[in-house]
């Protein structure tokens, strides 16, 4: 039924408006004076201070999409982040099916247990992983940062999933089991259509940590499977900046995102309350 | 307490209505007395809802007045008319207690607190809820929660109208009969003017004391419960209202002489019908007895409901619904009389009177 | 809603129990194992018991960053969470304008934490950058690399800006749940737009608020790769927080001892008060 906000409602919207307006360009500015920078040359750069590009140039990009070593690191990233994506959705789906469905040994110590991997510091990490993954000869491999990243992705995946599996009522489940479907069946064809928001979600999250995780990633990695965040930091520490390129790299690394997010708007406001509203 | 005045009301929600059908709420015309009881019962999507937002402030009509006790407060917000409304999920605020929750719209008005004590203490035992003052209204049932959200209407002593919005959707069945007497009684202690909008008939009729029948975004009659259901105004009425519905068939009108199929009834007077009009006969099924006399009828199947007995049949090629006595006789070749003060004839879904 | 008993159900937790065991249980021992043991090289090592628990209990390095860490933490929970609020609160509810304020708000979670101390460093700095530049021009003296209190605004203003959105998000989704039935009733009696929010709003918000609570306080205790890249720690030791420290005295000067010494320790505190405020916090949940 259509019940329209009251128009009688004399509330003023101004200062919403500007509280907003305010807020959206402390967001953007940051972002747009790193994308000024990138079509500016070096020279315009250090000599000239200009809100606006005086002379607008895709030179920086050029040149990082053209040098083996800059952008081998996007394909790097992108691969262990879909692989840690995949893996941590897999993993986690069953057992968050199992925690949101049944009770069983151990249960909530065991859930609780997932959490506090979330909570633990990523630098308390970095030594043990690095002689972990050495030890196994999965140093320097995609493979190695998927499955490290697990270690904060699929706590989290289950704890997002099993949020919204519980909004689904465990009648269906046993109304599919009387239609005679056989788990995996019922599973794959009615349970996952069901909380494919809920899956939308935890994949999001998933990227949105191992697309930004710099320092794990860096360990694990030295030139082969090397992420683009770890050669952008190579460039800040070097003498005679070249910022234009900086920026550049830095305005690529925001394209993922950007697409993401452009996918999931529409389950933004939804997606944040982790089915826990 | 109020007398509403609804004057020539009408709502459309697109931006130019040029047909009738453009309109949600088509004209509606009426005086609704101070401290009565009012039921809007239609069917989903029949301008009820409209209407009530029309009364609370939540819509402006796009054309008409709306008075309370003469004065005009169309362009009033909801607070400024100082209605009162009970919602069709019970809104609480669950983090105060039931004591709290009663007296939060006399604190908003800066009520002294002793006054504030007294209504709530008067409230809380009209409610029955006075053991559980001191609880946090988030562990409440639907209904004592939905008992609450009324109890903040009946608390002020300024508030001209409460309005119910399908209020006992989500009581549990065996709650609701309670719920609905306890809403009678409180009616008759408080008397304030109360409106009701609802698509259940009974709860309409056990409510109110004037049912206001809508059906496609108007008004089609007002009535006392008995009146709906011997006088139905429009045939809609006649089939919303009484289970079952009421038998409706095209006639022939000649004078007073009604024809349906073959047969032909004395209807006692001369219902007008005007050139081109569609006339119909309505009759009830309890206003029609079986027996060896009458029109020839087919019985299909015969329901048992208790003390009355259901016969589903087909007379003059329609299918009818007819009520009967538990012990009555069927006869083997039944035929079917019309009893003269169940009989309404209508002209285009109109009702013609015996006066007309 | 009553679970069946069933720890066949195990089985389905078992992968993740695994793979998530083995990245966070061996490396674990492994940090254990030396945090109690001493070393030359040669991979030769000797038990040192508790010796390098004593040492960093003792160092006031430690105690130094542990206490920027807090300090921080409770810095950036006074402005994110009602900063958050507040935005979501003022966020509008219908119309295009929602989906342009959730997707500019989403984006700085999206982007890699190098690359928001880059940006802030390109912003800040008084020759490039457009807000650095503003202020010198200003005649404000603000040098984030050389003054302790400048590198605190840039490392509080990075993360204020870089998850404020997340806080916001949270409160806003917990904020369209809420029915306008709630808003009407609301206007009825009369409640004011504080009572409103009181009332209404921080209810419906609390579960959500929580949770943000919870991962800006865990993730800001566990803050690196930002104020590694925009200060380098410094100047000094002013913005040094424990898990730039802790990279520093594992990677930088393979002191594995007190590196694993301390990693214990860090992650016992982050667990303990992790536990602490989710408890308290539930429990007035209950009695409230």
């Amino acid at each position: 039924m259509s019940t329209p906000l009251s128009p009688t409602k004399k509330e003023k919207r101004w200062p919403s408006l500007v509280v907003m307006t305010l807020y959206l360009l402390f967001m953007v500015i940051p972002i747009y004076w790193l994308i000024v920078l990138s079509i500016k040359d070096n020279t315009e750069i250090m000599n000239s201070f200009s809100v606006l590009p005086q002379e607008p140039t895709l030179k920086n990009y050029r040149y990082i999409l053209t040098d083996y070593s800059w952008y081998v690191g996007y394909i790097n990233s992108s691969i262990y982040v879909v692989l840690n994506m995949v893996i941590s959705l897999l993993l986690a789906l069953p057992a968050a099916y199992a925690f949101s469905r049944y009770r069983f040994l151990g249960d909530k110590h065991v859930f609780f247990w997932f959490l506090t991997n979330r909570m633990s510091p990523g630098a308390v990490y970095v030594l043990p992983f690095f002689q972990l993954y050495s030890a196994v000869g999965l140093f320097d491999t995609h493979w190695a940062v998927a499955f490290a990243h697990c270690l904060f992705n699929v706590p989290l995946a289950i704890w997002i999933l099993e949020g919204f599996m519980s909004g689904v009522p465990k009648e269906i489940d046993e109304t599919a089991y009387i239609d005679g479907y056989s788990f995996p069946r019922f599973f794959i064809t009615v349970f996952i259509p069901l909380i494919r928001s809920g899956i939308g979600v935890a994949a999001f999250f998933c990227f949105m940590f191992s697309w930004v995780e710099l320092l794990i990633a860096r360990t694990l990695t030295s030139t082969f499977a090397k992420p683009i965040a770890a050669a952008m930091t190579r460039t800040v520490s070097a003498t005679g900046m070249d910022w234009g390129a900086l920026a550049a790299a830095g305005a690529l690394t925001l394209i993922p995102g950007a697409v993401v997010i452009w996918f999931v708007r529409n389950h933004i406001a939804k997606g944040f309350a982790l089915g826990r509203v | 307490m109020a007398r509403i005045n609804l004057d020539h009301i009408r709502h459309a929600y697109g931006i130019r209505p040029s047909a009738p059908h453009d309109y949600a709420l088509r004209e509606v015309h009426h005086e609704w007395a101070d401290g009565g009881a009012y039921a809007l019962l239609g069917p989903s999507g029949c301008g009820k809802t409209t209407l009530l937002n029309i009364i609370s402030g939540l819509v402006r009509p796009s054309e008409g007045h709306i008075l309370f006790d003469g004065k005009d407060v169309t362009h009033l917000s909801t607070e400024e008319r100082n209605i009162a409304q009970v919602f069709q999920f019970p809104v609480v605020y669950d983090t105060m207690t039931v004591y709290d929750n009663l007296a939060f719209p006399l604190r908003n008005r800066k009520v002294p607190e002793d006054l504030v004590a007294t209504r709530v203490k008067h409230i809380l035992e009209m409610l029955e809820l006075t053991d559980r003052a001191d609880k946090k209204a988030r562990g409440l049932t639907a209904d004592q929660k939905q008992k609450i959200s009324l109890g903040r209407g009946l608390v002020r002593s300024d508030v001209n109208a409460i309005l119910f919005d399908e209020p006992l959707t989500v009581i549990d069945p065996h709650l609701k009969w309670v719920l609905r007497s306890q809403l009678k009684q409180l009616h008759r202690q408080s008397n304030y003017t109360m409106v009701y909008v609802t698509h259940d008939q009974t709860e309409a009729l056990t409510f109110a004391d004037k049912v206001v029948v809508m059906y496609d975004g108007q008004i089609v009659q007002i009535g006392t419960p008995a009146e709906l259901f011997e006088k139905p105004k429009h045939t809609f009425v006649g089939y919303f209202i009484g289970s079952p519905g009421m038998n409706v068939f095209p006639v022939d009108v000649e004078g007073r002489k009604v024809r349906i199929g073959d047969a032909t009834l004395d209807v006692g007077f001369a219902p007008k019908i005007g050139a081109g009009q569609k006339a119909e006969l309505g009759i009830r099924p309890e206003f029609m007895d079986i027996g060896r006399k009458g029109m020839p009828l087919s019985i299909r199947k015969v329901e048992d409901i208790g003390r009355q007995k259901i016969v589903r049949a087909e007379l003059a090629g329609q299918a009818v619904s007819i009520v009967v006595k538990e012990g009555a006789d069927i006869p083997a070749d039944p035929h079917v009389t019309f009893r003269d003060e169940g009989i309404n004839i209508y002209a285009d879904s109109w009702r013609v009177g015996r006066e007309a | 809603m009553g679970k069946t008993w069933n720890n066949k159900a195990w089985f389905m937790v078992l992968p993740a129990f695994i793979v998530v065991a083995l990245s966070a249980i061996i490396p674990m021992m492994t940090v254990v194992n030396y945090s109690v043991q001493d070393t030359f090289g040669n991979n030769e090592f000797f038990w040192a018991g508790t010796d390098w628990f004593k040492e960093v209990l003792a160092s006031e390095r430690f105690w130094g960053a542990l206490g920027r860490n807090f300090a921080f933490s409770v810095i950036i929970l006074l402005i994110e969470i009602p900063l958050g609020v507040f935005i979501a609160l003022n966020m509008p509810r219908k119309g295009w304008t929602v989906s342009l304020c959730l997707v500019v708000m989403a984006m700085p979670l999206l982007i890699p934490w190098n690359v928001v101390g880059t940006i802030f460093l390109l912003i800040l700095r008084t020759d490039i950058g457009l807000v650095g530049y503003a202020i010198d021009s200003l005649g404000i003296p603000f040098r984030y690399v050389g003054n302790p209190r400048d590198a605190w605004i840039t490392v509080v203003a990075m993360d204020v800006w870089h998850w404020t959105s997340l806080v916001a998000l949270l409160a806003y989704a917990g904020l369209v749940s809420i029915p306008d039935a709630y808003y009407q009733a609301a206007r009825i009696d009369g409640a004011s737009r504080f009572s409103v929010f009181r009332y209404i709003q921080l209810p419906k918000m609390k579960r959500v608020l929580l949770i943000a609570f919870l991962l800006r306080f865990m993730d800001s205790f566990m803050i690196y790769t930002e104020p590694f890249v925009a200060t380098g720690g410094g100047p000094g030791t002013s913005t040094t927080f424990l898990s730039v420290d802790l990279v520093k005295i594992a990677v930088g000067q393979f002191d594995l001892g007190p590196a694993a010494a301390m990693s214990i320790i860090y992650f016992l505190i982050i667990l303990l008060l992790s536990w602490i405020f989710y408890t308290v916090m539930t429990r007035n949940d209950e009695n409230a």
